[in-house]
């Protein structure tokens, strides 16, 4: 039966909401610090709606802490969490500028998101397992990565701990507990359920964070990780990273909805929205997180807005696709000046301060960089030896692939 | 009217026929729409034919090629972008399972005329997740077509054929020579400038799927190879001093088996090349099935140079990918006695 044409209907296809050209304007937070009262660990994911749909913050606009969710901390753990932000940043800068001048043959930096995995990290245990996406380095430098170990990954020398296989910032870091990084996005996400549980298997009082861009939570992983967690109560903290772009594509073209915290209600997941520059807010919700997983009470699912300040990658072009100021506009500014501002106007702390600490880190980051090159780097070498391409395929070497290593040294281009 | 492009350009141009000629082609993928794509393939389409035409998805593979399925069934005729290659696995179930068989299984009543997209091979330092080609992965899947370019103008021409095609097709763009062929010297890489596949109509023209390219003629070996391998094989074929057929199989399935067949049986001598890892891969099939064809004109066994049986390395990349000094040890073998 032919069905007749009507002229009046149309395919909805979503744009983002600004374009290169555009001036863009973002509607002020409505949310204030201590609208929002701490649940109960043993809530139900129900009694966590108004958190969903609302915006946990601590730091208000003027700088200074407010409400419940004010975590407390002392000077010198606030001090930890913006050396550590101001550390990823420095390193970004260097990073990136080497990778121009082809020390690295790529870099991913976390331009305006240092906030997370510090802040979200530092609330956390010890023991407790980090199964990262590219955008949360910064969770080494909390669990004690040294710089140089790092810088050699990046640059693909003679001591890359993954041996050159991997492409820069896909950083594995067993020691801290920080697991391999994968490009397939959203594979980490249902993966770390797995994780969580078997600590739980063990006995052991580990959680497990994970995290997921808003872009990649459109990849089935997200919602297998969000059903899994639930299913089995598992102690893991399930982050969205919500900073607006995943690579050229706007959140509004990764969900018909501008929520993504409250989707994990749908699991029966007691569900947060942050604000993700807010060094304050982020710790508190994840150490509520945490001690909710710890007493067996499953998961946590936390949407942390936030806005990429850079580009994806050094392959991306953002002025291509959104207006190049974007991000000034957007009312949850910069996450280090942010607690800069905190620490100055509480804490025995200074632009004079502010100052003398990146001067150090600096210099840090430049004596880091002088060692790693002395390992090669990706233009000139040397690099690890092609003998790595057959090592850890397999526990052991099987005889097909002996045969053919074997014919590999009679070409090697080294 | 003849134009220079390079293999990005006569992939854009393509589908921009394909736009024009048929309202029911429509394209979709990640960042393919108002970005033009990372690869910048379908740069400017957007605005020329509109974004119900041309259009960003969420980044879900996956979904990409379910709503292909659906939209397939339902009378379009969807070419859809998978950004890498390495990334075409959330989406390995509904290519393989309901894309591929949906013909069959419903007595011929449905079928899903899409064509997938995807920038495949190593070559750009891209680690173990950018520079894979799976090609096999599909063409042990009965059902689709599929499909290695490897210059400007035959990746059009087999676009072209690829989207009016009825059957779903696996395209597979070979990244590393959509702005130059690559010859195996990552320290020497040209343009398409000045190349004569990079000659291409910007008017509509086909080349039929299952028909292979006769890149170079000889008549000592058959040397069979697709997408960037062809360019590596070429220049191997040249450094190498001997005569050699060079067979750019473009189509992989259905393959061209007259054109393989009758050069074999003319050279007595065949090497198989591709950059995918060596057991299970295309070759494996090409070899097998070439003996059971031509055994008694086989003048030695057949060689195959491919990728180790290895994840693709990331700054031992040249260890690993297959050089010219590998062809040409691989056809000097077939030229013993």
């Amino acid at each position: 039966m032919p069905t007749e044409e009507r002229e009046e209907i149309t395919l909805h296809i979503p744009d983002a909401p600004f374009r290169p050209g555009d001036s863009p304007t973002f509607e002020e937070w409505t949310w204030n610090p201590g609208d929002l009262i701490k649940p109960e660990l043993d809530c139900e994911s129900d009694e966590t709606y108004q958190h969903a749909v609302g915006l946990v913050r601590v730091l208000n606009d003027e700088g200074d802490a407010a409400g419940e969710w004010n975590p407390n901390l002392t000077f010198e753990e606030l001090e930890e969490g913006l050396e550590h932000m101001v550390r990823l940043r420095i390193f970004d800068d260097r990073m990136l500028k080497m990778q121009r001048t082809g020390k690295l043959s790529f870099y991913m930096q976390s331009f305006g998101e240092e906030c997370v995995a510090i802040a979200q990290t530092m609330a956390l245990n010890e023991q407790d397992w980090i199964f990262p996406t590219y955008r949360q380095p910064g969770a080494q430098f909390v669990r004690g990565r040294s710089m140089v170990s790092m810088i050699c990954h990046c640059i693909g020398n003679t001591e890359d701990n993954v041996k050159g296989r991997q492409m820069p910032v896909h950083y594995t870091y067993k020691d801290g507990r920080y697991i391999s990084v994968s490009s397939p996005v959203g594979t980490q996400f249902s993966q770390a359920v797995g994780v969580a549980l078997a600590s739980k298997y063990k006995k052991l009082d580990e959680v497990t964070i994970t995290w997921i861009g808003d872009g990649a939570s459109a990849e089935g992983d997200y919602h297998y990780g969000l059903n899994f967690a639930s299913v089995f109560k598992a102690p893991v903290i399930l982050n969205v990273v919500n900073n607006h772009w995943a690579i050229s594509t706007h959140y509004n073209i990764a969900s018909g909805s501008t929520n993504f915290a409250t989707r994990g209600l749908a699991y029966g997941i007691p569900c947060f929205r942050v604000d993700g520059n807010d060094f304050l807010a982020l710790y508190s919700v994840t150490k509520w997180a945490r001690e909710r997983a710890e007493k067996g009470l499953g998961a946590t699912h936390i949407e942390i807005l936030t806005y990429r300040a850079g580009a994806h990658s050094s392959s991306d072009d953002p002025s291509r696709y959104r207006p190049s100021d974007e991000h000034e506009y957007w009312p949850g500014g910069d996450p280090i000046e942010r607690l800069k501002e905190y620490l100055i106007r509480n804490f025995d702390w200074s632009e004079k301060k502010q100052e003398v600490l990146e001067k150090k880190i600096d210099e840090e980051v430049v004596a880091a960089y002088k060692e790693a090159v002395t390992y090669g780097d990706l233009a000139n070498g040397p690099y690890p030896s092609s003998d790595t391409i057959f090592t850890e395929v397999y526990e052991n070497v099987p005889w097909h692939l002996q045969e053919q290593w074997d014919e590999m040294k009679k070409w090697s281009v080294e | 009217m003849m134009v220079e492009m390079n293999m990005v350009q006569s992939v854009n141009n393509a589908l921009e026929n394909m736009l024009h000629k048929d309202s029911d082609v429509i394209l979709f993928g990640e960042d393919i729409g108002y970005f033009g794509g990372v690869f910048r393939t379908s740069d400017g389409l957007q605005e020329k034919f509109g974004k119900h035409r041309v259009f960003d998805t969420p980044l879900s593979e996956g979904g990409i090629a379910a709503m292909a399925f659906g939209m397939g069934i339902n009378g379009l005729r969807p070419v859809v972008e998978i950004q890498f290659a390495d990334y075409i696995f959330p989406a390995y179930d509904q290519i393989v399972n309901e894309i591929a068989k949906v013909r069959h299984r419903s007595g011929g009543e449905f079928w899903c005329p899409v064509t997938i997209r995807t920038p495949a091979g190593g070559g750009i330092r891209g680690g173990h997740h950018h520079s894979q080609s799976p090609e096999s992965q599909f063409t042990h899947t009965p059902g689709l077509k599929v499909v290695y370019c490897s210059t400007p103008y035959n990746s059009k021409g087999l676009l072209i054929s690829a989207i009016e095609s009825n059957d779903p097709v696996i395209f597979f763009e070979p990244k590393r020579c959509y702005r130059g062929p690559f010859y195996g010297d990552p320290h020497n890489v040209p343009t398409w400038k000045n190349h004569p596949e990079a000659e291409v109509p910007e008017s509509y023209y086909k080349i039929p799927l299952g028909q292979a390219r006769l890149a170079m003629e000889g008549s000592k070996c058959t040397v069979i190879a697709w997408g960037t391998m062809v360019h590596v094989a070429e220049q191997a074929i040249r450094n190498s001093g001997i005569s050699c057929d060079l067979i750019d199989l473009q189509t992989l399935i259905p393959w061209d088996k007259e054109t393989i067949v009758n050069s074999v049986k003319k050279t007595g001598r065949c090497v198989i090349v591709h950059e995918a890892p060596k057991t299970s891969g295309f070759g494996s099939e090409m070899s097998a099935s070439i003996q059971e064809r031509c055994f008694y004109h086989l003048e030695s066994p057949i060689e195959r140079v491919a990728g180790w049986d290895t994840p693709f390395p990331h700054t031992t990349e040249w260890d690993y990918m297959p050089g010219p000094p590998r062809i040409i040890a691989a056809i000097k073998k077939t030229q013993e006695e």
